[in-house]
C-alpha cells in the first residue's frame, strides 16, 4: 500500500442499495475509500454501518443491487468485530494465529511473526495466557492482532472498542493507529471522539434509508489527542452536525 | 465431587435404608436390610462377577456404539442440511416409539446373547447424544462463522478448530444423559431374555426367593452405574479445560 499515492482509491460503492426485511438501508448509496487511509463511518445504532461492512467483507447473506468495485481486483479483507471472538480454547498465541491455522498455512515464519505482534503490543508475557484469563482490553488487543496477522490490504472494524472503558479505549486507539499506519481501514462507530482520533476521513450516516456525508482533509495527524484543542474543535464541529441532524428529524 | 462427600452420602442412604427396614418391619423376603444385602454380596461374589462381567461390558458397548452413532450422525446433520431435513424426524420418531417396548423384538431378531442388549442401550443413548451435539454445533456463534469465512477457513478446519470445540460442553451433558441410561437399556434386554448379567440374576434370584441375592445383584449394578457416571464426568470436564481457567491474570501497568 506504500506505493499507492495518497489519492488512490481502494473501495468505490456505486448506487448501492440493500433492503432490510422490506425497509430501505440505503437507496443509490456512493461512497469512496481512500487507499492507505482511515476512514470512519460514525452513525447511530440500526442505520446500516454494520451491514456496509458485512457487505463490503463479502458476506454471502446480503442481497444488494448496484456495485462495489476494489483496486486492485479482488482484493482482499480482514475483519474484527466489537465482540474480540477469541475462541476460549486457544492460547492467546493460537488465537492470534488463528487465520493461519484455519487454512492450515501454521510455519515457522507464521509462528514468529504472531509472536513479534505480541510482544509489540505488550502482550508477550500472556501469550500462552487463555482468553477467559486476560481483561478485556487485552483480549481486544490479542483481537486487534489476529486481524493484523493476515496481512489483508482492507481492514474493517465494526465498533471494535465499543465494549470497553473509557482509558482502555483511548489506549486502543492509539495502538491501532500506530499499527494500521499506511493501511486502508474502514472503522465503524457511534463515538464521534473515535472518529475525530482515528480518522483521516470521516464519513456521516444518518436517517433511513441512509443520507451520507463525507469529511475530509482533516487537520493534524493521528491519533489525534483527545485533550488537544483541534480535537476539542473538531469534536464541537462534528456533534453540532449530528445534533443539527437529530433536531431535523425530530 | 469430593471422596469425603460421597462416603458420607453412602453411609447416610444405607441409614435410611435400615430405618425403613426397622420402621416397616418388612420381612427379609420383601426387604432385606444392609447388613443381609452386604453378605450376599461377600458370599455370592464368585458367583455375581461373570454377571456384571457381561452387563458391563454390555453397557461399555453400548455407549461406545452409541455416542459414535450420534455424533456421526449430529456431525452428518450439521454438514448437510438435506440430510438434516430428512434426518431429524426420523430423530423425533425414533424417541416417540417406547424403546422397552422393542426389547422383545430386538431380543427375538438378535438373540438372547450381547448383540440385542447392545442394540438397545445404543437405542437409548442415540437420541441425547445427536440432539445435544447437534444442538451445540449449531450455537456457534454467527460472528465467528463470519470470522471464519473471511479468513478463508477450510470445512475440516472450521469444525475441528471452532464448531465442534463450541458444542463440546453441549456434547458432555448429552453424554452424561447417556451414561446415567445406558445401563437401564443393558438391564430391561437381560429382563427380556439372556442367559446371564445383572439383571438375568436378579430375576434369577427373585424366582428362587432369594432376595438378599436379588438386592446384592442392584447395589452392584447401582455402583457399577455410578462409577461409570463419575469417570465419564471427570473425563468430560478434562476435555473442557477451557471451562474453569486456574487463574487470571492483571497486567501489571507501567
Amino acid at each position: 500500500m506504500k506505493s499507492s499515492p495518497s489519492s488512490a482509491i481502494a473501495v468505490r460503492l456505486r448506487d448501492v442499495s440493500i433492503d432490510f426485511s422490506g425497509n430501505p438501508l440505503f437507496t443509490g448509496l456512493h461512497l469512496t475509500l481512500p487507499a492507505g487511509k482511515t476512514t470512519c463511518i460514525l452513525g447511530p445504532s440500526g442505520c446500516g454501518k454494520s451491514t456496509l461492512l458485512k457487505l463490503i467483507a463479502g458476506n454471502p447473506d446480503i442481497t444488494y443491487r448496484g456495485t462495489i468495485s476494489f483496486s486492485p481486483p479482488g482484493l482482499e479483507v480482514s475483519w474484527m468485530g466489537q465482540n474480540d471472538l477469541l475462541l476460549p480454547w486457544l492460547s492467546l498465541h493460537d488465537n492470534v494465529m488463528l487465520g493461519a491455522r484455519l487454512r492450515g498455512e501454521v510455519d515457522h515464519y507464521v509462528e514468529e511473526k504472531a509472536t513479534a505482534l505480541l510482544h509489540s503490543a505488550g502482550l508477550a508475557t500472556y501469550e500462552r495466557a487463555l482468553p477467559a484469563q486476560l481483561s478485556g482490553g487485552m483480549r481486544q488487543r490479542g483481537a486487534l492482532l489476529r486481524t493484523l496477522m493476515e496481512e489483508r490490504s482492507l481492514l474493517l472494524m465494526d465498533e471494535p472498542f465499543s465494549a470497553l472503558d473509557a482509558l482502555t479505549r483511548l489506549k486502543l486507539q492509539d495502538l491501532t493507529a500506530a499499527m494500521t499506519r499506511e493501511k486502508t481501514v474502514l472503522l465503524v462507530t457511534h463515538d464521534p471522539l473515535e472518529a475525530i482520533r482515528l480518522g483521516e476521513e470521516i464519513i456521516i450516516f444518518s436517517g433511513t434509508p441512509a443520507q451520507v456525508e463525507t469529511i475530509s482533509n482533516l487537520p493534524g495527524e493521528v491519533p489525534r489527542h483527545a485533550a488537544a484543542p483541534e480535537t476539542a474543535k473538531l469534536h464541537e464541529r462534528l456533534l453540532d452536525r449530528l445534533l443539527g441532524e437529530n433536531h431535523e428529524h425530530r | 465431587m469430593n471422596i469425603g462427600r460421597v462416603v458420607t452420602l453412602a453411609i447416610l442412604l444405607l441409614l435410611f435404608w435400615q430405618l425403613i427396614v426397622l420402621i416397616s418391619g418388612a420381612p427379609a423376603y420383601i426387604l432385606p436390610g444392609p447388613w443381609p444385602v452386604a453378605l450376599a454380596i461377600i458370599q455370592h461374589w464368585s458367583e455375581l462377577l461373570p454377571h456384571l462381567q457381561t452387563t458391563l461390558i454390555e453397557i461399555l458397548l453400548g455407549l461406545l456404539i452409541g455416542s459414535f452413532l450420534g455424533a456421526t450422525s449430529a456431525l452428518l446433520m450439521t454438514l448437510s442440511p438435506l440430510l438434516k431435513r430428512w434426518l431429524l424426524p426420523v430423530l423425533v420418531i425414533s424417541q416417540a416409539i417406547p424403546v422397552f417396548a422393542l426389547a422383545p423384538v430386538l431380543v427375538l431378531w438378535l438373540g438372547y446373547g450381547l448383540a440385542s442388549k447392545v442394540a438397545m442401550a445404543v437405542l437409548i443413548i442415540y437420541f441425547p447424544v445427536t440432539s445435544s451435539f447437534y444442538y451445540g454445533m449449531q450455537r456457534t456463534e454467527r460472528d465467528l462463522l463470519e470470522l471464519a469465512r473471511i479468513m478463508g477457513a477450510t470445512t475440516p478446519r472450521l469444525f475441528g478448530y471452532i464448531i465442534i470445540p463450541t458444542a463440546l460442553p453441549s456434547l458432555g451433558a448429552g453424554l452424561r444423559v447417556a451414561t446415567a441410561v445406558a445401563p437401564i437399556g443393558a438391564v430391561v434386554g437381560e429382563w427380556v431374555g439372556s442367559s446371564s448379567g445383572l439383571g438375568y440374576y436378579m430375576l434369577y434370584a427373585n424366582a428362587r426367593m432369594q432376595i438378599d441375592n436379588m438386592f446384592a445383584a442392584l447395589v452392584i449394578l447401582a455402583v457399577t452405574s455410578l462409577s461409570l457416571y463419575f469417570c465419564v464426568d471427570g473425563l468430560i470436564t478434562k476435555i473442557h479445560f477451557w471451562e474453569s481457567p486456574k487463574e487470571r491474570i492483571h497486567e501489571k501497568t507501567s
